[in-house]
């Protein structure tokens, strides 16, 4: 049984190991992504990881065109627009997300609903590799 | 009235002021705070000797950031002469000072103080668009700023959720941006004090002296679909549907309701207030309301005994367009999924039945962050005590107003409801 503590320390680690894994209570069986230490639902603090498949739908998103220094150093800016969204997973949670795979500067291309894939992006390298969680349509 | 819920003593705002919101090169917190409490001072009608405050609450944000320097409780005390009486810094992102007049509110009804200045401070401007977006992106959830969002992207994607549920669109927004201009026309302290109108007419004239081409908008919504007019910021937020970056200063001042005519025989009485917190994006429920607002909505109301169809006028958080439209619903002001449809009615227009953000709110106003709960206040007393000048609103016996502040991504949200009696 996955022993690491409930915290985003740890979800880090595992969105840097390419998974996207979540809490569940024991008790009641609520499932958080990312992870909670203690259930909002039922007030239980036995909590387990689990990992999720990776599959969601689009629930609502934004195509950026001023973003932060961290995006823009990325190459993205008003003529190259990035899209974040939030995915509503196959088990049920939501998450914020980058959305891959998709044209930013066409939003009316992009579609609430479609069916989405999760993606690991990995930035820098050993001990200062930082991962960021996105999705692609499922059909690219 | 009197709700469920009690103050111990009940609390009088005797004075409000603020300094005009704008960007200013040459204006410092400091110079701001001044002179927003200079002219609370004048609005005292009995006057106030600055030696009987008993203490400050102070509401700013980003200053640590934008500014480097923080602890401005007793910058701003030192800078009033009132020292050493107790200075109090609040901090919740943009309901920084609605979160400083809660606790002067509590201060007061506790018993403890009897006059107590409340206000608000933020300088923005001196920093670029891109530094200021990535500083206020401070406030929002930790997931959403990894994933890249900024606080217009929040509030877009907020939007994407809004059209599909309730089948708006991106020229519903427009009607909100159109009516806090052609507020803000009226108010000389609005950062942009012109409407959508005057702005078309301006760059034709600056068209047709340069001889450029004369853009051929025929009505506002025309102008606002021009992309070089109006350039995309966070699809489906474009530069019109944010708020600006402005510097500015408010304050208001509070004293227990047995002194309160000392002050002046026309005070306004805090008959609710509220507030609450929200999770962020990913965890909300529904990502088509604010559940903070909707709880700090429901204390003010049960403090006050009032419903929403009781509160005449209100000054609500519009830091994005879409924002204002969620707000109407979450006050209950309109049932959910009507708040847009009454805008393009024109209910919330200046001379309508329920007239919303008479300022120009922050869209127009302007948003110096830390200033905008109390700049909030200022608006609903110049209002209740029919001082607006040109903006007055022609309800006959106004005499309950609100004011409605969202911080972060909703994560704090005030209201307050005020009564002149």
């Amino acid at each position: 049984m996955e022993k690491r503590p409930f915290n985003d320390i740890a979800y880090e680690q595992f969105l840097n190991e390419e998974k996207l894994m979540g809490t569940r209570c024991q008790k009641c069986g609520a499932l958080f992504v990312p992870p909670r230490p203690i259930c909002i639902k039922c007030y239980s603090n036995k909590m387990e990881w689990i990992e999720t498949k990776g599959n969601g739908r689009l629930a609502a998103f934004t195509c950026i065109a001023i973003g932060p220094p961290f995006m823009i150093k990325e190459g993205y800016d008003r003529k190259h627009p990035y899209v974040s969204g939030v995915v509503e997973l196959e088990e049920g949670a939501r998450v914020v997300a980058r959305i891959e795979g998709v044209d930013g500067s066409k939003p009316e291309s992009i579609k609430i609903g479609i069916p989405l894939r999760v993606e690991f992006l990995h930035r820098g390298k050993a001990n200062n590799l930082k991962t960021f969680l996105a999705f692609k349509p499922l059909d690219l | 009235m009197q709700g469920r819920r009690k103050l111990g003593r009940e609390v009088a705002l005797v004075g409000a002021g603020m300094s005009k919101f704008d960007v200013f090169r040459d204006k410092d917190s400091k110079h701001l705070f001044a002179e927003a409490f200079k002219e609370m001072l004048l609005t005292v009608d009995k006057g106030i000797d600055p030696r009987d405050i008993d203490a400050l609450y102070l509401g700013n944000f980003t200053n640590d950031f934008f500014v480097h320097q923080g602890h401005w409780g007793p910058i701003i005390s030192d800078l009033l002469g009132i020292t050493p009486k107790p200075a109090t810094r609040t901090e919740g992102a943009c309901a920084s000072s609605a979160l400083a007049f809660r606790e002067g509110v509590f201060a007061i009804s506790s018993g403890f103080y009897d006059v107590v200045l409340v206000g608000g401070v933020e300088e923005m401007s001196k920093r670029s668009t891109e530094e200021v977006t990535h500083g206020l992106a401070m406030a929002a959830s930790p997931y959403e700023v990894k994933a890249g969002f900024t606080f217009p992207g929040v509030f877009g994607a907020t939007a994407t959720a809004y059209f599909v549920k309730y089948g708006a669109n991106r020229e519903h927004l427009m009607n909100v941006t159109i009516k806090s201009h052609n507020n803000a026309r009226l108010n000389p302290k609005a950062q942009f004090n012109v409407s959508i109108r005057d702005i078309m007419n301006s760059r034709i004239e600056r068209a047709k002296s340069k001889r450029q081409t004369i853009p051929a908008w025929r009505d506002e919504k025309e102008f606002l679909r021009d992309p070089k007019a109006n350039p995309v910021v966070a699809w489906p937020m474009y530069l019109y549907d944010c708020c600006p970056i402005s510097d500015g200063a408010s304050c208001v001042l509070l004293v227990g309701e047995e002194i309160a005519k000392k002050f002046t025989d026309d005070p306004l009485y805090v008959v609710g207030i509220g507030q609450g917190s929200g999770k962020g994006l990913h965890a909300k429920e529904d990502l088509t309301y604010f559940e903070a607002t909707r709880h700090a909505a429901q204390e003010a109301y049960e403090l006050s005994g009032f419903k929403p169809e009781d509160v005449q006028i209100a000054e609500v958080h519009d830091c994005f367009s879409i924002a204002e439209i969620i707000h109407l619903e979450d006050l209950g002001f309109f049932q959910p999924g009507e708040g847009y449809r009454a805008v393009e009615e024109g209910l919330t227009r200046l001379d309508g039945p329920k007239p919303i953000n008479t300022s120009g709110g922050l869209k127009c106003k302007g948003h110096p962050v830390g200033a905008t709960g109390t700049g909030q206040l200022v608006e609903i007393w110049k209002q209740l005590r029919g001082e607006a000048g040109k903006r007055q609103v022609p309800i006959k016996n106004l005499r309950i107003g609100a004011t409605h502040s969202l911080g972060g991504t909703g994560g704090t949200c005030t209201f307050t409801i005020l009564e002149r009696r």
